[in-house]
C-alpha cells in the first residue's frame, strides 16, 4: 500500500501534552515539515519559550534550547552570531513575545538578526490559566479581565506584525491563521518562506499564527476555530506585512 | 615565554585576558564604571574573529551569553552592580542549564542606583546565589590589573570544568586604575570537549539545553549533580594568598583592592613591631575555609576589612567556627577605608586581651552575633 501521510522526520514520536483542539500541534508540524523539506534539520537550533510550548524540545528532532520567559530572541542572537551557518528559530507565544519579551523581539528585529520567529497568538496566557495577554481582544473575558478587557483600564492589544514591519531590520513579516485546512496550507507557505529568507541571509523573519485555545476560551474545539475566523481574524488581519522585493 | 610589559587599565586587561583565554563572544550594555570593557571588546573581539553585540539591555546581554554558551563558545558579559542585578534571572538559568560562561562585575556603591565609586557590597549576590534556586558562582577576586588579565583564563577553565557560570568580582578601583602589567605571548587554557552543545544534530541524537525538570526527583538529581561539582571545586579550585601569617597574632582578611590596602596596613604595623599578617582569598567561591580554619586553630585573631557592611566576614566566621575572635571593619557607599584607618583598628584589637579560649569561643560568638562597621564583636 502506498504511504500518503506520515509523521515529519523532524517531529518526535511522542504524545504532545496539548489540550484537545489546541493548534500548537499543527504549528509544530508545519515547522517540522518545513525543516524536513528544506533539508535543514541537522543544522537547526530551535529556541523554545516559557508557556504551553515550553516542552518543544521534547517534540522536535533538532537541537533545542529552553529560554527564560521572553528571552528567546536574545538567546537566538547568541546562537546565530556564534554559529552563522546554523538555522535558528524561536517559537514563542503572545505573552512571551509581546509582553515580557517585548524589548528582546523589537531589538532582535531592529538589528535584523538572521533568525526566524514563529509567533503563536491565541490572545491569552494558556499555560497559567487564561489571564489577559498583550493580544487579548477588547471586551475579551479572561481570568484577569473578568468583565472583559476594558482598554481604558487594561490597555489595548498589540498588533505585533504591524509594529515589527515598521522596523528597517525586518525582511519578512506575515500573519496567517490555523483555523481551517486552507489557511493551514497558507501558514505553512509563510513559515517556509521565512526559513528560506533566513537561508538566503536576508535578515529577520517572523510568522504570526492566529491560534485557538478552547480550554481557556471556554469553547469547544470547533467553536474556537470559528472564533478565530469570525472574531480574531478581522481584528488581526492576515497577510504579508513585509517581504523582500 | 616572551612577556610584554605594558601600562594598562584594569577594564582593558580583563578584555585582553578574556580574548587570550579563547573567549569568542561578548555581549554587554553600557554602565559606569565598566564602560571600557564593552568599548575595548567592540574593537578587539572582531579582530580576534569573535562576536560582539551591544545588547538592548543587561537582561538581553546575559541571555545572548546563554545562547552563545549553549553553542559551545566561551562567552562573556560584564556590568556593574545595578546591571548585575538585572542579569540575575539569566545567571540562574545558566546555572540551572549547567552552561559555562564568565560574568564580570565591576562593583559600584549600592543599594539602588547608588553611585559609581568602588564598593564590595555585591559579595553576597556573587557568592551566595543572587538569582533563584540552589546555585553558586565560581567567583574570582583580582587585586591588581595583572590579575584582571590572568583571571579570565582561570575563571573560564573552572566554568568549563564544572559546567557553570563563573564571575570575576572586582570594583571601580581595580577596573579604572592603570598599572604596569606583563602580558605573556600566549595563555594556556583548558577547554574540554562539549558534546552537550546545541550546534545542530548532525551525526548524533538531538541535544537540548534546559533548566526545566517537571518531575521533582529529576530536578533533585540535576541539583545533586550541580552540588557535586561545587564539592569537587571546593576540593580542587580554592585559591588564596598569605603574607606573614606564620608568626602573626592578628591576621587581616580582605579581598580585591581592599587586600592591597591591608597589605600597606600590615607593613605599617610590622614597622611598629606588631605581629600582623594578611590572608587574601582569591576565590571567594569556593572559599578558602580550611586555610582560615587552620589559622584560627593556631590561635590567631582576625580582622576582616571590606567595603561593605560585613559580607565576607560571615564566611570567615563560618570558617573560624568559634575557634578564635573575628573583628570587622567596613566602610559603605563607595567610601574606601585608608590603610591608616585600618591600622587604628588593628591597634585597638591588639590592645585588647585575648578573650577567647576554644572552650568559650562558641558561646561568645553566639552572643555577639552582630557586628558594627566601626568595631569588632570581641569584647
Amino acid at each position: 500500500m502506498e504511504l500518503v501521510f506520515k509523521r515529519p522526520e523532524a517531529l518526535s514520536d511522542v504524545t504532545m501534552a496539548y489540550c484537545p483542539g489546541c493548534t500548537h500541534g499543527i504549528a509544530h508540524r508545519l515547522v517540522a515539515e518545513c525543516l524536513g523539506e528544506l533539508g535543514i534539520i541537522e543544522r537547526t537550533i530551535g529556541i523554545c519559550p516559557v508557556g504551553c510550548s515550553v516542552f518543544l524540545y521534547e517534540y522536535m528532532e533538532c537541537d533545542v534550547i529552553e529560554a527564560a520567559h521572553g528571552r528567546a530572541p536574545a538567546v537566538a542572537t547568541g546562537v546565530k552570531r556564534c554559529l552563522p551557518d546554523s538555522v535558528v528559530f524561536t517559537y514563542q507565544g503572545d505573552g512571551d513575545l509581546a509582553a515580557i519579551g517585548t524589548a528582546e523581539i523589537i531589538h532582535a528585529a531592529a538589528r535584523g538578526e538572521n533568525i526566524t520567529v514563529v509567533f503563536i497568538n491565541n490572545t491569552t496566557y494558556g499555560m497559567t490559566g487564561g489571564q489577559m495577554a498583550p493580544t487579548t481582544m477588547p471586551g475579551q473575558e479572561t481570568t484577569t479581565t473578568p468583565g472583559g478587557r476594558d482598554p481604558k483600564v487594561a490597555g489595548n492589544p498589540i498588533k505585533v506584525c504591524e509594529l515589527l514591519a515598521s522596523l528597517d531590520g525586518t525582511a519578512y513579516i506575515a500573519r496567517a491563521s490555523l483555523a481551517s485546512p486552507a489557511k493551514v496550507m497558507k501558514a505553512k507557505k509563510a513559515i517556509r518562506t521565512a526559513f528560506q529568507i533566513q537561508l538566503e541571509n536576508r535578515g529577520f523573519s517572523l510568522v504570526e499564527l492566529l491560534s485557538s485555545c478552547p480550554t481557556q476560551w471556554g469553547m469547544s474545539p470547533l467553536q474556537a476555530l470559528k472564533h478565530v475566523d469570525e472574531v480574531i481574524e478581522p481584528f488581526f488581519p492576515l497577510g504579508e506585512f513585509k517581504k523582500p522585493n | 615565554m616572551k612577556r610584554k610589559r605594558v601600562l594598562m587599565k584594569g577594564n582593558e586587561a580583563v578584555v585582553r585576558g578574556a580574548i587570550a583565554a579563547q573567549c569568542r563572544a561578548f555581549f554587554g550594555y553600557p554602565i559606569t564604571p565598566q564602560n571600557e570593557v564593552p568599548e575595548y571588546m567592540s574593537k578587539y573581539m572582531p579582530e580576534a574573529g569573535g562576536v560582539f553585540v551591544q545588547a538592548e539591555s543587561e537582561v538581553a546581554a546575559i541571555n545572548m551569553v546563554y545562547g552563545a554558551a549553549a553553542a559551545g563558545i566561551r562567552a562573556m558579559t560584564s556590568s556593574s552592580s545595578p546591571g548585575i542585578s538585572l542579569k540575575m534571572e539569566g545567571i540562574s538559568y545558566l546555572a540551572g542549564a549547567q552552561l559555562p560562561c564568565l560574568i564580570v562585575n565591576v562593583q559600584r556603591g549600592g543599594p539602588g542606583l547608588g553611585n559609581i565609586a568602588p564598593s564590595q557590597s555585591d559579595y553576597f549576590q556573587a557568592v551566595k546565589g543572587g538569582g533563584h534556586g540552589d546555585y553558586n558562582l565560581y567567583t574570582f577576586a583580582p587585586w591588581s590589573v595583572q590579575e584582571m588579565f590572568e583571571h579570565p583564563a582561570l575563571a573560564f577553565d573552572v566554568a568549563d570544568r564544572y559546567r557553570g557560570p563563573a564571575m570575576i568580582l572586582t570594583d571601580a578601583i581595580i577596573g579604572q586604575m592603570l598599572e604596569p602589567i606583563e602580558i605573556p605571548s600566549e595563555v594556556s587554557v583548558d577547554i574540554p570537549p562539549k558534546p552537550w552543545a546545541t550546534t545542530g544534530a548532525k551525526g548524533r541524537r538531538r541535544n537540548s539545553i534546559t533548566s526545566l525538570y517537571i518531575v521533582p526527583e529529576d530536578l533533585e538529581r540535576i541539583n545533586l549533580e550541580i552540588q557535586e561539582n561545587y564539592r569537587l571545586a571546593k576540593e580542587r579550585e580554592v585559591r588564596y594568598q598569605e603574607f606573614e601569617t606564620q608568626d602573626a597574632e592578628l591576621v587581616l582578611v580582605a579581598y580585591g583592592c581592599m587586600a592591597r590596602i591591608c597589605r600597606t596596613t600590615m607593613n605599617m604595623a610590622r614597622r611598629k613591631g606588631l605581629k600582623v599578617g594578611l590572608f587574601r582569598p582569591i576565590t571567594l567561591f569556593p572559599f578558602p575555609e580550611k586555610e582560615i580554619s587552620m589559622l584560627a586553630q593556631a590561635g590567631k585573631r582576625f580582622l576582616v576589612a571590606e567595603m561593605s557592611a560585613g559580607q565576607m566576614v560571615e564566611d570567615v566566621r563560618l570558617a573560624v567556627n568559634g575557634a578564635s575572635e573575628v573583628y570587622f571593619h567596613g566602610r559603605l557607599g563607595g567610601v574606601v577605608p585608608s590603610a591608616v584607618e585600618i591600622l587604628e583598628e588593628v591597634e585597638k584589637v591588639m590592645s585588647r586581651p585575648f578573650l577567647t579560649s576554644p572552650m568559650t569561643a562558641v558561646a561568645k560568638d553566639s552572643l555577639a552575633h552582630g557586628c558594627t562597621t566601626t568595631g569588632g564583636d570581641g569584647g
